[in-house]
């Protein structure tokens, strides 16, 4: 199996996702410079707190080109959690934060008149398409989330699942090689692992 | 549609798991690992462990308890206990933990709460409140009052007031504890999870009195999002223990909507 760098970055919960693969024996290094990236095959983003904190820590780490480059030119495997799923949007309300950009859409808080804020907890995640990253689970999959605020893609194509918190809310994104879920895969029981496991599998073929 | 969620919260004493009765005659059980990873196999929805002497004993958070527990579970983890300042939450964190929880020490300097909240972000950011029933009066007006310190000191603060102010200076989920239902298995104070679920616009747990299954699905029916099952879960003074999928079963079929088990293909391979 290739090796799998995660983003390691200020106050990142790198050492979860570390957690997680160690778990499913999937082999990781730590990402957090432009050369440890050029070591690895595919990355997976964390991600806790704010996207304009990401883009900052990111920033300072001088890994926003290199990782464009890794991800869009070179068409490595991209997984994004939570802020690493709202990051690769153009824009966040969060703090105005411009983002990466890899795909066009914005992110949006949760209207406080019909939700508790931030959501946290399992709520089910609804296939919208099918996806490598569902396999192996059947039934009802329910994970868990943490967020105050969801995407909103431009292209309904990158939707894989939803779910539904104040209406219809994006859970999982997948287009080629970036994948990312709204919500805590590695926090998320069995189901999570398998998916994380599921990345990995699809990150060995290319 | 968001699930209510089951959660264990553990008292931790040198790697142990104790459990009390109105926070007195702690009894010693098993390594907390070992009932943690057991809950984990079970179904359990998320985790709260408090190192419950590392205040008293004015000593650092158990990390290596913390880091243990982290590499076995792979559900949400809350540590409690003992958290001073900034870089006792990174260490915390850093451990594999997902959110900190505060109480005495969020009420005798109330500003580590917004610190906290804008170095990690308000969801890591758990604000605990232990709250008794007193009279009412002009500085208690609901008649619930706060307390700090293992339940001994009272500070005069109505705990609705409080509960307001916690979530204006960051706090992104309160977990409101009975001091009157700890540990007797009577059932929840609904009425109290009621007022606090009314006044604050974050996620509530309820916490305190679970002796039964239809305590849960009773408090489960208010504003809370999560309730605390401890002692029905593991605690030797109750006539029979209940697995946590047998409490969700339970749940399932009284129409509250919860994270139902399902078999899943292992990933472990």
């Amino acid at each position: 199996m290739r090796k799998i760098g995660i983003v390691d970055y200020r106050a990142g919960n790198s050492e979860s996702v570390a957690a997680a693969l160690s778990a499913i024996n999937v082999p990781f290094a730590m990402v957090n410079s432009p050369e440890s990236l050029a070591a690895v095959d595919a990355i997976v983003m964390p991600g806790v707190g704010s996207a304009g904190a990401t883009m900052d820590s990111l920033s300072e780490l001088g890994l926003i080109a290199p990782m464009s480059e890794f991800v869009m030119q070179r068409r490595r495997p991209y997984l994004g959690i939570c802020v690493g799923l709202q990051v690769v949007f153009a824009h966040s309300e969060e703090g105005d934060a411009t983002c990466l950009g890899w795909l066009p859409g914005t992110v949006r808080r949760f209207c406080e008149a019909d939700v508790r804020i931030p959501q946290i907890g399992w709520n089910e995640v609804r296939k919208a398409r099918d996806h490598p990253i569902f396999e192996g689970i059947q039934g009802g999959c329910y994970t868990y989330f943490v967020n105050s605020y969801h995407a909103l893609p431009e292209d309904e194509h990158v939707v894989v699942g939803t779910t539904d918190y104040g209406g219809r809310s994006i859970a999982i994104i997948g287009k080629d090689n970036v994948w990312a879920t709204q919500f805590h895969i590695e926090k998320s029981g069995p189901v999570g692992l398998r998916m994380l496991k599921n990345f990995a599998v699809e990150s060995a073929k290319c | 549609m968001l699930t209510k969620r089951i959660i264990a919260c553990l008292d931790v004493v040198d790697g142990m798991v104790t459990k009390a009765r109105k926070f007195q005659n702690n009894i010693e059980i098993r390594p907390a690992v070992d009932v943690i990873s057991d809950l984990y196999d079970d179904g359990i929805d998320e985790v709260i462990f408090y190192d419950i002497k590392a205040s008293s004993d004015k000593r650092p958070i158990d990390l290596r308890t913390v880091r243990m527990v982290a590499g076995r579970i792979f559900v949400p983890f809350t540590v409690g206990g003992g958290i001073r300042d900034l870089s006792d939450m990174m260490a915390v964190l850093g451990a594999g933990a997902e959110k900190i929880s505060i109480d005495s020490m969020a009420v005798r300097n109330p500003e580590i709460i917004s610190h906290g909240a804008r170095e990690f972000g308000r969801q890591c950011m758990v604000v605990s409140m232990q709250v008794k029933r007193v009279k009412r009066s002009v500085t208690i007006p609901t008649g619930f009052e706060i307390a700090i310190d293992g339940a001994r000191e009272f500070t005069g603060m109505d705990a609705l007031d409080w509960a307001k102010r916690a979530v204006d200076l960051g706090a992104g989920e309160l977990c409101v504890n009975s001091i009157d239902q700890d540990g007797t298995h009577a059932g929840f104070d609904i009425e109290l999870m009621d007022a606090i679920c009314d006044s604050v616009n974050v996620p509530v747990i309820a916490s305190g009195g679970a002796g039964t299954t239809r305590h849960v699905a009773d408090v489960l029916r208010t504003g809370a999002s999560a309730a605390i099952v401890s002692s029905m879960l593991y605690s030797p003074r109750l006539p029979r223990n209940f697995p946590c999928a047998e409490i969700k079963n339970f749940l399932i079929k009284d129409g509250i909507h919860v994270r139902p088990d399902f078999e899943i293909s292992p990933a472990h391979n």
